[in-house]
């Protein structure tokens, strides 16, 4: 079953309509668009809209545009058009002073192999003007300590496992204190332990009212700790908005609640199912599901027990943000499977 | 009136003096990047060794070493003749190829490995990092032409008589004098290689892979040498960078050849000039994705 179906530009683009956001936006793009001296659009049009005091899961495939979206709210990369905002100060223009408030993990760690996670912290405080000497030292310490690598604060960068890296770059981005944190792919190349933490790393910062955005192609990890959200697909917007607004604009489409039901007698509650209107039916081994549509779950399990097949299990599947995901970006195959 | 409304509405600067402090932490960070990696010191340190090399070869062997003849056999004269022939020696190629691997990397090996991305969004600032990046290749610089300077002395002291020298054209110096010409040479020596380290600086942040623009610039030297040593190609020479390197022997002649050495500062000045002005404008200008 094809989940892209029925996915238009219509449909998208009123999902993205609706977080209404003046100057108070910790970022605010109009039209952002990176066209690349190959001709290739790396971002379309983007209006992204994140409130302050937000998680902001920014989502989307590799290579749909949300690296380059970075890229350009740090000023590394000049938009093409379009205009773009952070902390309400125009950006690439007034970077200087926006930069300082924020903390970016861009593109994966990068540091210095031949210098310690210290050294190359101490390297990026150096280098910021916004840093008192004094305190730097300090600072650094304690961020190392957030991220839990002050065991390994002396130790060589080049010495450093993946995760290890990826932490340094996390205790990078909380060098100081910041009104916006803009992750990039940060649980890249974590264990699922390193993926529990920096989870609880985003809580943390976002209850001291740390406005953070976070971009992943793996929603599940950030499904959990998202307020907001924003898909991407081959450089455009497809939808944005609360985590709740986006499960809802599922409505209709190919992602919905479905009823899951384990019986060795399979071919009858099938057919039972498709007798009682419901849609999509599939039958495996020893299982059976279909689409719930305006069907009370009960009133299906009461029709199966009294038609005599053997129930052993039972489960109402509602869409998560996945499905939401995968049934915008056409990313994947079969989504009930 | 109008231009002091637009002068008010430009982003205030922080004070000049803590700007400066800013400016000398960067600096000071850019410094223990370039001296504690462990390539860059490896080549200061066979630097260092190579006068020393020579003094043993010149004390406990009869001929003479090739071209530089003139100056080695005086160095039995006097050990102090060691620092001029080792600059003689070096200035060439070894001392540019120094230079060019600290500078060359500057921007393009920062942009490879992704630090680069990291150091702007700091924010570094632009030209604030274009300009560390500049002083601590130039500073680089001027340390390999201390430490050859001072290795020479060493070892040319340690194995020749010293004293008072006697110049190319026949005219005798105290030592203070000699030493004083030693500088003069250090500092001249120091801003030709500053000319090249713009140059390098350039090609790197035109190029993505620092060890392309090492290679490809150091290509450029040994280019630039052989035109200078083609006699048809003659009046080209003053043009070329590379024919200047080596006027500070100027300095061993009594009066002191100063007209030669002006030119070539001012050739270097050009050199600098052109090329600080091409890596500022590209670095400035371009986007930032490595």
């Amino acid at each position: 079953m094809s989940v892209n179906a029925g996915v238009t530009e219509a449909e998208g683009t009123s999902a993205g309509a609706s977080p209404p956001l003046g100057r108070g936006g910790a970022i605010v793009t109009t039209s952002l668009t990176k066209r690349f001296p190959g001709g290739q659009v790396a971002v379309d049009h983007l209006d992204l809209a994140v409130p302050r005091g937000s998680v902001f899961g920014f989502l989307g495939p590799n290579g749909s545009g949300k690296t380059t979206t970075i890229r350009m709210l740090l000023g590394l990369v000049t938009p093409t058009e379009g205009t773009c905002e952070v902390l309400g100060e125009p950006v690439p223009r007034r970077l200087a002073a926006v930069l300082p408030r924020v903390g970016a993990l861009v593109d994966g760690p990068a540091f210095h192999p031949h210098l310690s996670g210290t050294a190359n912290l101490l390297r990026l405080s150096a280098a910021d003007a916004a840093v008192d000497r004094r305190t730097a030292r300090a600072r650094v310490a304690e961020a190392l300590a957030r991220v839990g690598l002050s065991a390994a604060a002396r130790k060589r960068y080049g010495a450093y496992s993946v995760g290890m890296r990826q932490r340094l770059a996390l205790a990078a981005a909380l060098r100081g204190p910041r009104e916006l944190l803009i992750l990039d792919e940060p649980t890249n190349g974590l264990d699922p332990q390193g993926t529990r933490e920096v989870r609880s790393l985003i809580r943390q910062v976002a209850a001291a009212g740390t406005t953070v955005f976070v971009s992943s192609h793996l929603l599940a990890e950030v499904e959990q700790i998202c307020t907001h959200a924003a898909v991407m697909s081959g450089g455009r917007l497809v939808a944005q908005g609360t985590v709740a607004e986006l499960r809802a604009a599922l409505g209709g489409r190919a992602a919905v609640t479905r009823v899951t039901v384990e019986t060795p007698h399979a071919g009858r509650a099938a057919t039972l199912l498709t007798g009682l209107g419901l849609a999509g039916v599939r039958a495996g081994d020893g299982e059976v599901s279909a689409a719930l549509g305006d069907r009370a779950p009960e009133d299906v399990c009461r029709a199966l027990v009294e038609a005599g097949v053997a129930v052993r299990g039972f489960a109402v599947v509602r869409p998560s943000l996945e499905d939401v995901y995968v049934d915008l970006t056409g990313e994947g195959f079969d989504v009930g499977a | 009136m109008s231009a002091l409304e637009g002068a008010a509405a430009l982003p205030v600067p922080p004070a000049p003096p803590a700007a400066a402090r800013a400016f000398a932490r960067l600096l000071g960070s850019e410094l223990l990047l370039i001296f504690r990696r462990p390539r860059n010191l490896v080549i200061l340190a066979a630097l260092a060794l190579l006068p020393v090399a020579i003094a043993v070869v010149v004390r406990y062997s009869s001929g003479g070493i090739g071209a530089e003849v003139t100056l080695f056999t005086r160095v039995t004269g006097n050990g102090l003749f060691l620092a001029f022939g080792a600059m003689a020696v070096m200035t060439p190629f070894l001392l540019p190829i120094a230079v060019t691997v600290v500078a060359g990397d500057a921007v393009a090996g920062e942009a490879a490995s992704g630090t680069l991305r990291y150091l702007l969004a700091v924010p570094a600032g632009r030209t604030r990092l274009l300009a560390a990046k500049y002083l601590g290749a130039v500073l680089y610089a001027l340390a390999a032409v201390l430490l050859i300077m001072l290795s020479a002395l060493a070892a040319g002291w340690a194995l020749f008589p010293s004293g008072p020298v006697a110049l190319l054209s026949g005219t005798t110096i105290s030592l203070a004098d000699s030493l004083l010409r030693l500088l003069i040479v250090a500092g001249y020596a120091t801003a030709g290689m500053a000319a090249l380290a713009a140059v390098a600086l350039a090609v790197s942040t035109l190029a993505d892979s620092p060890i392309g623009v090492v290679a490809g610039v150091v290509v450029g030297v040994v280019v630039f040498q052989l035109l200078g040593a083609l006699p048809d190609l003659a009046p080209l020479r003053p043009y070329l960078i590379t024919s200047w390197w080596t006027a500070f022997d100027e300095v061993l002649r009594s009066p002191m050849g100063v007209a030669r050495l002006v030119d070539g500062l001012l050739v270097y000045a050009a050199y600098t000039l052109v090329a600080l002005s091409t890596a500022w404008a590209r670095f400035t200008g371009r986007d930032i994705t490595g």
